[in-house]
């Protein structure tokens, strides 16, 4: 296997493979995205509770599944810098943060919009908000790390360290639902049991998930590209791109 | 190897000769305590209900005020790259600073406990729930601080960004150590968030000295 991998620790490599998978990427959470949400937003029915506000689901589960998914990926890609000073990891790992911040944010905000309605709030301190938002502040400590320094090697590596550090709030975040008795309700889906969801509402969600996963992908791709030629900016071959 | 000894005493050495680097923190978090009753009134009923919180958020500070210099002055004048560079193993040094840390600024946190009580118009059984906190908190303050301080040691603007990183890790403890301490006051309780507090110390203090050493080699090279 590492053998395969090998050659991707190389910039120049990951490049080209970004490159010629962002087109494909983009292509696919594009048209994903516009399916689940019109599929969700326009043609499920309404919640026999909720009515339509329920909708928001739609935005709100897809971000939050993957504010922790881009967090795991990002502690992995920082695991690999400091194992193994793989410097695609490094830069991959600044790539990564401010997505996941990003979606950390939409997760909170849209959660907030349908909290207003059904709880009567916008805010409460439960647990898994709470954890949330520790979450949003973790990445915003990754990216300001790692622009603290004079050096942006070390920037990096010092972000990659927290990043580590900071995955000790993924279980807290994921279980907080099921150890604290909290407003926040559990889960919906899950992969073992039934879920609790109508199939006709699950299915504009999961394809939402996946649109999520791909859009993370083709951002990453598109960010890391230009993390690439930013750092690799003095190569040969950056040169010989650029001079095309 | 671990050879504490000699680290430890050079900790305390260097406290004994900066009196202000550990006074200045005690000092603020009583300063602190004293603005709340100034701040939200001096009704004595008022002031039993939000203590736990207060004292915890005085003690968050303090700790993070005193957390900023903990590598600074051994980073500039070259003991950190000398101790990377001979290959001894950093973790007494580690350990030593961490329990200087402690010393010098958790365990007067812990002295002064009555008397913030006094101020606060806490009673007894509840002091003593947050006595053990205090006791099981304060060490965890100080892991986590030192490992802030060893991240950011070589950064341009350490202040700041210190806490914006480890203000959000002290979260889990703040909220662990108020619920103890609001379920003592409701008579309930409270040995559950005991034992969290302490399985979170043990966990830190198990894994927080590697990444601090790893952090500094990572600030030296």
């Amino acid at each position: 296997m590492f053998k395969w991998l090998h050659p991707y620790a190389k910039p120049e490599t990951v490049y080209h493979l970004c490159g010629r998978l962002m087109p494909w990427l983009m292509g696919a959470a594009l048209l994903l995205l516009l399916l689940g949400n019109i599929w969700g937003l326009a043609f499920t029915p309404p919640d026999y509770q909720q009515g339509d506000s329920y909708r928001i689901i739609h935005l709100h589960v897809p971000s939050a599944i993957m504010s922790m998914g881009t967090y795991s990926a990002m502690a992995i890609a920082a695991f690999i810098a400091l194992v193994w000073q793989v410097k695609v990891a490094q830069w991959s790992v600044l790539a990564i943060a401010p997505i996941g911040a990003v979606y950390t944010a939409i997760a909170l905000i849209t959660g907030m919009a349908w909290g207003k309605p059904m709880w009567g709030t916008w805010w409460v301190w439960d647990a898994r908000l709470t954890s949330e938002l520790i979450l949003l502040f973790l990445y915003l400590g990754v990216i300001a790390l790692s622009g603290a320094f004079s050096d942006r090697q070390t920037g990096a590596k010092v972000a990659s360290l927290l990043a580590v550090v900071g995955v000790i709030n993924l279980p807290i975040i994921h279980f907080s639902v099921e150890w604290w008795n909290t407003l926040h309700q559990g889960a919906s889906i899950t992969k073992f049991a039934k879920p609790s969801i109508d199939p006709s509402m699950l299915w504009p969600l999961l394809i939402n998930i996946l649109a999520f996963k791909i859009l993370m992908l083709a951002l990453l791709c598109v960010r890391l590209r230009t993390a690439i030629l930013v750092n690799e900016q003095h190569r040969p071959w950056v040169k010989a791109l650029a001079g095309d | 190897m671990v050879t504490l000894g000699p680290f430890l005493k050079r900790e305390l050495r260097l406290l004994a000769r900066q009196k202000a680097d550990w006074l200045n923190p005690v000092l603020f978090f009583i300063i602190v305590l004293s603005l709340f009753p100034l701040g939200v009134g001096p009704e004595p009923n008022l002031l039993r209900i939000i203590a736990p919180g207060v004292i915890w958020i005085a003690a968050l500070l303090s700790v993070l005020l005193a957390a900023e210099r903990l590598f600074k002055d051994d980073y500039r004048n070259g003991v950190v790259e000398q101790l990377v560079a001979s290959r001894q193993p950093l973790l007494s040094f580690v350990l030593a600073k961490l329990l200087a840390n402690w010393l010098s600024t958790g365990l007067p946190l812990v002295l002064l406990s009555p008397l913030v009580a006094l101020l606060l118009n806490v009673d007894m059984p509840s002091f003593i729930v947050m006595l053990l906190t205090l006791l099981l908190g304060t060490p965890l303050l100080s892991l986590l601080s030192v490992l802030g301080a060893a991240l950011t040691v070589s950064a341009d603007k350490g202040g700041i960004l210190l806490a914006l990183l480890i203000l959000p890790l002290y979260i889990p403890l703040l909220i662990f150590a108020s619920a103890a301490m609001e379920a003592a006051s409701m008579a309930l309780p409270y040995h559950g968030q005991l034992a969290v507090m302490l399985a979170m110390l043990l966990f830190a203090l198990a894994l927080v000295p590697v990444a601090v050493i790893s952090a500094l080699k990572i600030n030296v090279s």
